[in-house]
């Protein structure tokens, strides 16, 4: 009993920079655009986050900051995406090089260290709701979490009311559906586009911050470790709907915590399935639920106005 | 393609005709004036970021410089390097130009290295004439049939490539971590790798003072065999047609299908062979990590050279002398190789950005 409510709880802590980053990308990718880019912007919000926290030992200036970074990162992709018109995998490639570059070269030279950890910072205190963390298995799951876990299972209903239920949201759909009868609505493609995409660049970045303070505590290079093409993965499994992200990020973030447990008790070969189990999940789910796509129409398909 | 090479008429009345010099003008920009301004600009903001933290800028390029061209070893390293580059770039050429984007050449490679491997450790006693062309071919297969997978994926049942593709790495390199800590590991079970491949499966070297060997030549041979494919033959003018507008070349009784699973095909057998060339003339073993991104700079590889096979060899060549010239820089002026990564995006940034101005050259 014990051992599964503490995997729960390891499972929804892995699962949390998955349910930023994906809930992101879903409003993205929904407005129509694709940011293959993801990885580059977590590990730009990663280093943000780690190093306001360890310069100012702020850890909630420091999450704020990557947010505020990485959304400037993706005003420049809007920029070439949007204004430009580029192609969206390729500036999404770029851009993963130049996150993953940029990174590695600042933290060295900041920190004056040759690619390992120059030292921790704190990390988030856990915030325990008496009485209800003792309810047996979903207790410490739901009430012994820190800030950002509460806040990513607050935001994927939020983000579901939002997209369905407001305005807002009936635009943002419409723009990656038929983005010209958007326009001829009067609504502003170019514009929308352009919030989708910082505030999935956004919460990328906030993704990002979670893994040195609430996750690490520290920095290490590259040390998103592909969850930003996980949260891609994520979008499309959840069929481009929010609140169908938190399981799917759930059922990866279970898997991590398992392979965790399993690696200390050294059972290598399970350990090594269940690594590539999520992704032939996803991969089965995807050809199971083909039939009833709800990709967005105009997915990376650049917007020309019509004169 | 020039006009000249479309109508035999002599060099004189073409010059003298607008449309023509335009065109050139035009296929000068697009494949000469935007790569190499790209990679000024590249080179010209990498400056910037050395400056701004400390660096002498001459100092540091003129290690950078050191390590291509120093000495005999160092431009031997960078041939190396573009070896892999060079076959994922043209197979990524392939795959693009007919509209099916493939990220998953690291996949496909790893896919190709682990077959190659399990060749030369199962069959250690062919003879090189044999056994290494049989390794390279199943390396090829294997690769091409994990690539053929995301394409009929996507072919059959609509799944977007980007995906698929991405899932479909993950997945090669969690097989590759479970072959080389279970079934494939080596014979003394201490390290996550495989026993050496016989010396008969070793690729050889072209000169002995350097540790380029004759999978660069296979490389070169590769992108000039996919040029021909994609400009000369059919089936390479269904694969740009498709690319260019699926519905058009569909109305125009082009199979689609079978043009778009054929590239993805051939782009993870390119692929898949660049990983059985590693293992056999560099690593000597398969184990986790063989590939330090040679998947996605790939990608970068072809766009550099706006996806045309043949120039990827001076893509892949520019790009495998910035990473071992980097290796140097960082081992003399002490400045992080991870530069490059920053130049490589900024270089696809750069040319995305120029090509724009060139389909608007009012700038409008």
């Amino acid at each position: 009993m014990e051992l599964v409510g503490s995997l729960l709880q390891a499972a929804l802590r892995m699962a949390t920079p998955l349910i930023y980053a994906a809930i992101g990308e879903t409003y993205n990718e929904r407005a129509g655009l694709l940011n293959l880019g993801i990885e580059g912007l977590m590990l730009i919000g990663a280093l943000t986050a780690y190093t306001i926290a360890f310069f100012y030992q702020s850890i909630l200036l420091g999450v704020l900051g990557a947010a505020v970074v990485a959304g400037l990162f993706g005003l420049l992709f809007a920029f070439a995406t949007v204004t430009l018109k580029a192609n969206q995998v390729i500036i999404g490639t770029a851009l993963n090089l130049i996150g993953l570059g940029m990174t590695s070269y600042v933290h060295r030279m900041l920190f004056n260290t040759l690619a390992g950890s120059a030292g921790n910072v704190q990390v988030l205190p856990t915030l325990r709701v008496p009485v209800l963390k003792d309810i047996p298995i979903i207790g410490p799951a739901l009430f012994e979490q820190n800030l950002l876990v509460y806040l990513a299972l607050l935001l994927t209903p939020i983000a579901g009311f939002v997209l369905y239920k407001t305005s807002l949201g009936l635009a943002l759909r419409a723009v990656g559906e038929h983005p010209k009868a958007t326009a001829t609505a009067g609504l502003s493609v170019t514009r929308l586009r352009y919030g989708a995409m910082v505030f999935a660049a956004m919460m990328a970045g906030i993704g990002g911050a979670y893994l040195p303070v609430a996750h690490a505590n520290t920095f290490v290079e590259n040390m998103v470790a592909g969850r930003g093409f996980i949260a891609l993965a994520i979008v499309v499994f959840s069929r481009w709907n929010p609140v169908n992200v938190l399981w799917a990020s759930l059922l990866f973030g279970f898997t991590f915590a398992l392979q965790f447990r399993l690696q200390i008790v050294n059972l290598r070969v399970a350990y090594q399935f269940l690594q590539i189990l999520p992704y032939v999940v996803t991969l089965l789910a995807m050809v199971v639920l083909r039939g009833q796509t709800a990709q967005p129409k105009a997915l990376a398909v650049p917007y020309t106005e019509q004169v | 393609m020039l006009k000249i090479l479309k109508i035999g008429t002599s060099w004189q009345n073409l010059w003298q005709s607008e449309e023509f010099r335009s065109d050139v003008r035009h296929e000068l920009w697009r494949n000469i004036v935007v790569p190499v301004l790209a990679i000024i600009f590249a080179l010209g903001v990498g400056a910037l970021i050395l400056s701004a933290t400390g660096y002498n800028v001459v100092k540091a390029y003129g290690a950078l410089w050191q390590g291509v061209f120093g000495s005999k070893v160092n431009v031997g390293e960078a041939f190396l390097r573009s070896t892999p580059l060079i076959l994922i770039g043209t197979g990524i050429a392939l795959a693009f130009r007919c509209g099916f984007w493939n990220i998953g050449a690291e996949g496909q490679f790893y896919a190709g290295a682990a077959a190659g491997t399990y060749v030369a450790l199962t069959f250690a006693n062919l003879p090189p004439w044999a056994g290494i062309p049989i390794a390279l071919l199943v390396g090829f297969f294997t690769g091409a049939i994990w690539g053929a997978l995301a394409g009929l994926l996507k072919v059959k049942f609509c799944l977007n490539e980007v995906v698929t593709t991405i899932m479909l790495n993950y997945i090669a390199i969690g097989l590759v971590g479970y072959l080389v800590t279970g079934p494939m590991q080596e014979a003394m079970r201490e390290n996550p790798q495989t026993d050496e491949i016989v010396r008969s499966f070793v690729i050889g070297r072209i000169f002995p003072t350097s540790r380029v060997h004759y999978g660069f030549i296979i490389a070169v041979v590769v992108a000039i065999i996919a040029t021909i494919v994609l400009f000369r033959t059919p089936l390479g003018y269904s694969m740009r047609a498709v690319g260019y507008n699926p519905d058009a070349a569909k109305h125009a009784g082009i199979n689609v299908a079978s043009s778009m699973a054929t590239a993805a095909f051939l782009s993870g057998g390119t692929a898949g062979l660049a990983g059985a060339i590693e293992v056999l003339g560099v690593t000597g073993r398969l184990f986790e990590n063989l590939s330090p991104g040679y998947g996605f700079e790939g990608i970068a590889v072809s766009l550099l050279v706006n996806n045309h096979p043949l120039a990827t060899i001076v893509s892949g060549l520019l790009f495998g002398a910035l990473g071992a010239g980097s290796q140097v820089m960082q081992l003399n002026a002490k400045v992080p190789a991870v530069l490059t990564f920053i130049i490589q995006g900024l270089i696809i940034a750069f040319i995305i950005s120029f090509r724009y101005l060139d389909k608007n050259p009012s700038g409008k």
